[in-house]
C-alpha cells in the first residue's frame, strides 16, 4: 500500500506503523527513537525538552474550546508529560484566503488567555495564506520548550508491576465534544471538551517526592492507546478496572448511539499516571486539592503478566483485550 | 443511562450465570448467534468467560457486511469510478476488500464516496446535487432494508430521478434454513433482535417444528444474552424446543407490519449469493421493476467479472461456524483489521474482528506485528 489513508493519522496501528517503519528509521538517532511526548536533552547545565504538535480539528470552534485555546495546552500538556516546566511557545500559522479576520481575533485572543493560564509565553511565530481551496479555514503548529528541575523525571522506564494507575477527570469530553459540535448530527446535549493546561497538576504531583513514574497525556487514541504504549515499551502488563472509570453520561449516551468506546475517545484534559504504591495516598491527596485534580481516581495496576498486554476487568467480572485500534474512531478531534 | 445500566449491573448478571452453571449439564451445547451485534457484543462483555464449558457459543452469518460477496463490493468500486457520480454507503463497508481495490481505496484516490448513517441522508444529498448520480449502496439485513425501502418510495414519489441504489440486501430466516441443512449440529439459535422487530416470530416457527431447534429472540445487553442462553438451555433440557421472545422492549409477536408492507412494496425476493457460503434461494432482496428507475442495475450497465475468494481465506467456515477464528491460518498473520484479506475480519461487527479485538490473548500484538 503506497498511499497515506485518513487511518494513518488516527493515533491507532496504523498512525505508529508510518512513524516506526517510515519515519524514524530516516530521522534515526537516540531522541527520535525514544518516542516520548517531548524531546529531553541537555545543553550544558540545563535539561530541556521541546515538542512540536500541528492541530487540525474541526469545527475550529467547539463546547469547552477551540483550536487557538487546544493548540497552547496540547504543547505545554507534552511538556509537562516528561516532567518539564514548559516556558515558551511558538506559533505557526496556516491560513486560508476568506478566513473571517473576526474569528482569527478570537483564536488569537484564547489562545493569549490560556498562554496565561498555563503561566507560558509565545515568542515567536509564522504565518502563512494559501489559496481559497487549499487551506480548510485554518491549521495550527505550535513547538514548545521547558526546563526540567528534578532530578528524577518521569519516564517510561520507571514503570513496574505493581504501580497504580490514575487520572484525574472522566474521560471521552474532548472527542465527543468535537462530535456533537458537527451539525449534521444534530444532538441537542453539548457536550464540553476538558482541553486545559495539565502543567500547574503536574507540578503539585512531582513536589510530593519521588512516586510519579510515568505520565502521558491521553489525546488521540484515549487512554487505552496510553497504555498500550506504556506496557508495549516497557514490557509490562496493564489491568484496568470498568467500573473504577468515570465517565460521563453524555459521552456514554453519545458513544452509545455513534459506536464509540469512550476508552479510546480523545481527551485534553487526562493525563495518566503511573504512580509508585507507596506514594499513592500522598499524590492523589495533591492531586484532590486542585479543581483539575478533583476527580483522580485510581482505574488500575501494573502487572507482570499477561506482558505488553492491556486488560479490562469489566463490569461483569468477565475479561477482555484492550487492542489498539488500527484507524481513526473520529477523524481531525485536534 | 436508561436502557443500558440496568442490563449490566454486575449483581444479576451473577446470578443468572449461576442459574446457566446449574441448568447446563455436562452434554456439550451448541449456540450459535446470528447478528453481528450479538457477535460483538458477546465478545466485547467477556460472555463466553462466564459459560460453564459443555456450552459453545459461536457465530454464524450475522454480520451483512461480511456475507456480501466480493462481486458485490466491486460493483460498488465500479460505480465509485463513474463520472458525475456520488456513492453513499453505511461506514463498515467502507474498508471491506473487494478483487483489487475497496470503497475507502477509490475515496483515497478522489472518488466522492459519503459515509451516511441513514439512507434518507442519501436522498438529501440526492437533492442537493441534482446534476449527479447518487447511489446507496444497499447491505444489511431485514433491519435496514425497510429505510433503504422507504428512500425509494420517497425517490419515486418526489420525483428525485438522480437516486438510485445497489440492493444487496439479504434475508435472516433462508440463511437459517442453510444453516440447519448443513453439517454443523446447532441446538439452539439466539436469534437476531433487531431483525426480529421487524420480522416478528412467525418466520423462525420453521426451525423447532422441522429441525427441533431451540430459538430464543435476544436483545443485546449482557443480561439479555445471559438470560436468552438459559431459556436456550431450558428449552433443550426440557426437549421442548420453540421460539421465545427475550428482547420484549423492541420485539412484538408481529414485528412491524407496516416496515414490511414497505420491504414487500419496494423489494421482492430473489437468490442469492451469500460470501463463503455460497447461493441461498430466495435469500435476497431485489428491487420490484415498478421502481427500475432508482435501482442502479437497471440504469447502468456494469461489467464486472464474478470474483474468487482470496487464497487461503477461510472466512465462509468461519460465518458458517465450522471454525473458530484462530483456527484460520491467516488470522492475526496476514489478516488483520487494517490489513483484512477476508470481511470476517474488517467489517465492525465480524466474527474474525471480534475475536481479534477483544479475545485474542494469543495472537502477535501491535508491537509485534509493528
Amino acid at each position: 500500500m503506497e498511499e497515506i489513508r485518513l487511518s494513518h493519522g488516527g493515533g491507532g496501528r496504523l498512525s505508529r506503523q508510518l512513524i516506526e517503519n517510515e519515519i524514524a528509521p530516516l530521522l534515526k538517532n537516540p531522541l527520535v527513537d525514544a518516542m516520548e511526548d517531548s524531546a529531553v536533552f541537555s545543553v550544558e547545565q540545563s535539561r530541556l525538552a521541546f515538542t512540536t504538535d500541528s492541530y487540525v480539528v474541526h469545527p475550529l470552534f467547539f463546547p469547552g474550546g477551540d483550536i487557538g485555546r487546544l493548540a497552547v495546552c496540547g504543547t505545554v500538556n507534552d511538556l509537562s508529560m516528561v516532567g518539564a516546566t514548559p516556558l515558551y511557545i511558538s506559533l505557526g500559522l496556516i491560513i486560508e484566503e476568506g478566513f473571517s479576520l473576526e474569528d482569527l481575533r478570537r483564536i488569537l485572543r484564547s489562545i493569549r488567555e490560556t498562554a496565561a493560564e498555563a503561566d507560558v509565553q509565545v515568542v515567536t511565530g509564522d504565518t502563512k495564506v494559501v489559496e481559497r481551496g487549499k487551506g480548510d479555514g485554518l491549521y495550527i503548529n505550535t513547538s514548545g520548550v521547558g526546563v526540567i528541575g528534578q532530578t528524577l523525571r518521569p519516564d517510561i522506564s520507571n514503570v513496574r508491576p505493581g504501580d497504580m494507575v490514575v487520572i484525574n477527570g472522566p474521560l471521552g469530553q474532548h472527542g465527543m465534544a468535537v462530535m456533537t459540535a458537527r451539525r449534521d448530527l444534530g444532538f441537542e446535549t453539548q457536550i464540553p471538551s476538558d482541553v486545559r493546561p495539565l502543567n500547574h497538576l503536574v507540578r503539585a504531583m512531582m513536589i510530593q517526592g519521588p512516586g510519579v513514574h510515568a505520565l502521558r497525556d491521553a489525546t488521540r487514541g484515549g487512554l487505552v492507546t496510553v497504555c498500550h504504549e506504556i506496557a508495549c515499551q516497557s514490557g509490562v502488563g496493564i489491568e484496568l478496572t470498568e467500573t473504577d472509570i468515570p465517565v460521563e453520561d453524555p459521552v456514554k449516551g453519545a458513544c452509545e448511539m455513534l459506536g464509540y468506546d469512550p476508552l479510546y475517545v480523545a481527551n485534553e484534559g487526562v493525563l495518566v499516571a503511573f504512580i509508585a504504591p507507596e506514594a499513592l495516598d500522598r499524590i492523589l491527596k495533591a492531586m484532590r486539592e486542585r479543581e483539575d485534580g478533583r476527580r483522580s481516581t485510581v482505574i488500575g495496576r501494573v502487572t507482570g503478566t499477561p506482558q505488553k498486554r492491556v486488560v479490562l476487568r469489566t463490569s461483569l467480572g468477565s475479561h477482555r483485550l484492550l487492542d489498539l485500534l488500527s484507524g481513526e474512531q473520529l477523524p481531525r478531534i485536534c | 443511562m436508561k436502557y443500558v445500566e440496568e442490563f449490566r449491573r454486575s449483581g444479576p448478571v451473577k446470578n443468572l450465570t449461576e442459574r446457566i452453571h446449574r441448568s447446563a449439564g455436562s452434554d456439550p451445547l451448541i449456540f450459535m448467534e446470528v447478528c453481528g451485534t450479538h457477535t460483538m457484543a458477546i465478545a466485547r462483555y467477556g460472555i463466553r468467560e462466564l459459560l460453564p464449558a459443555s456450552v459453545e457459543l459461536i457465530s454464524g452469518p450475522g454480520c451483512p457486511v461480511c456475507v456480501t460477496p466480493q462481486q458485490e463490493i466491486d460493483r460498488a468500486v465500479a460505480l465509485a469510478r463513474l463520472p458525475e457520480t456520488i456513492v453513499t454507503t453505511f461506514g463498515d463497508m467502507m474498508k471491506v476488500p473487494g478483487s483489487a481495490s475497496s470503497l475507502e481505496f477509490e475515496h483515497g484516490r478522489g472518488a466522492d464516496i459519503r459515509i451516511v448513517t441513514s439512507t434518507l441522508d442519501a436522498l438529501v444529498i440526492a437533492g442537493k446535487n441534482p446534476d449527479r448520480n447518487v447511489v446507496f449502496i444497499g447491505v444489511g439485513f431485514e433491519t435496514t432494508a425497510p429505510t433503504v425501502a422507504a428512500a425509494i418510495k420517497m425517490a419515486k414519489e418526489r420525483h428525485i430521478h438522480n437516486f438510485s441504489v445497489l440492493s444487496a440486501h439479504k434475508l435472516v430466516p433462508p440463511a437459517l434454513k442453510a444453516l440447519s441443512e448443513g453439517p454443523l449440529k446447532i441446538d439452539g439459535f439466539l436469534c437476531p433482535g433487531h431483525v426480529s422487530a421487524i420480522i416478528g416470530i412467525h418466520p423462525y416457527e420453521f426451525l423447532p417444528e422441522q429441525y427441533h431447534t431451540a430459538c430464543v429472540i435476544s436483545g443485546f445487553e449482557p443480561l439479555d444474552i445471559l438470560e436468552s442462553l438459559h431459556l436456550l438451555i431450558r428449552q433443550v433440557r426440557d426437549n421442548a424446543p420453540g421460539i421465545e421472545n427475550q428482547y420484549k422492549r423492541a420485539v412484538r409477536k408481529n414485528g412491524n407490519p407496516v416496515a414490511r408492507q414497505w420491504m414487500d412494496d419496494v423489494f421482492s425476493p430473489c437468490d442469492s449469493v451469500w460470501r463463503g457460503i455460497g447461493m441461498i434461494p430466495d435469500s435476497g432482496l431485489k428491487i420490484r421493476p415498478q421502481y427500475a428507475g432508482h435501482d442502479i442495475l437497471q440504469r447502468v450497465h456494469l461489467e464486472v467479472e464474478p470474483a474468487e475468494e482470496p487464497a487461503g481465506c477461510r472466512c465462509g467456515e468461519v460465518l458458517r461456524g465450522v471454525i473458530r477464528p484462530p483456527e484460520c491460518p491467516l488470522f492475526g498473520k496476514s489478516c488483520l483489521p487494517e490489513t483484512p484479506v477476508g470481511a470476517c475480519m474488517v467489517s465492525g461487527e465480524g466474527t474474525c474482528a471480534a475475536y481479534y479485538r477483544y479475545q485474542s490473548w494469543n495472537a502477535p500484538l501491535v508491537s509485534e506485528t509493528v
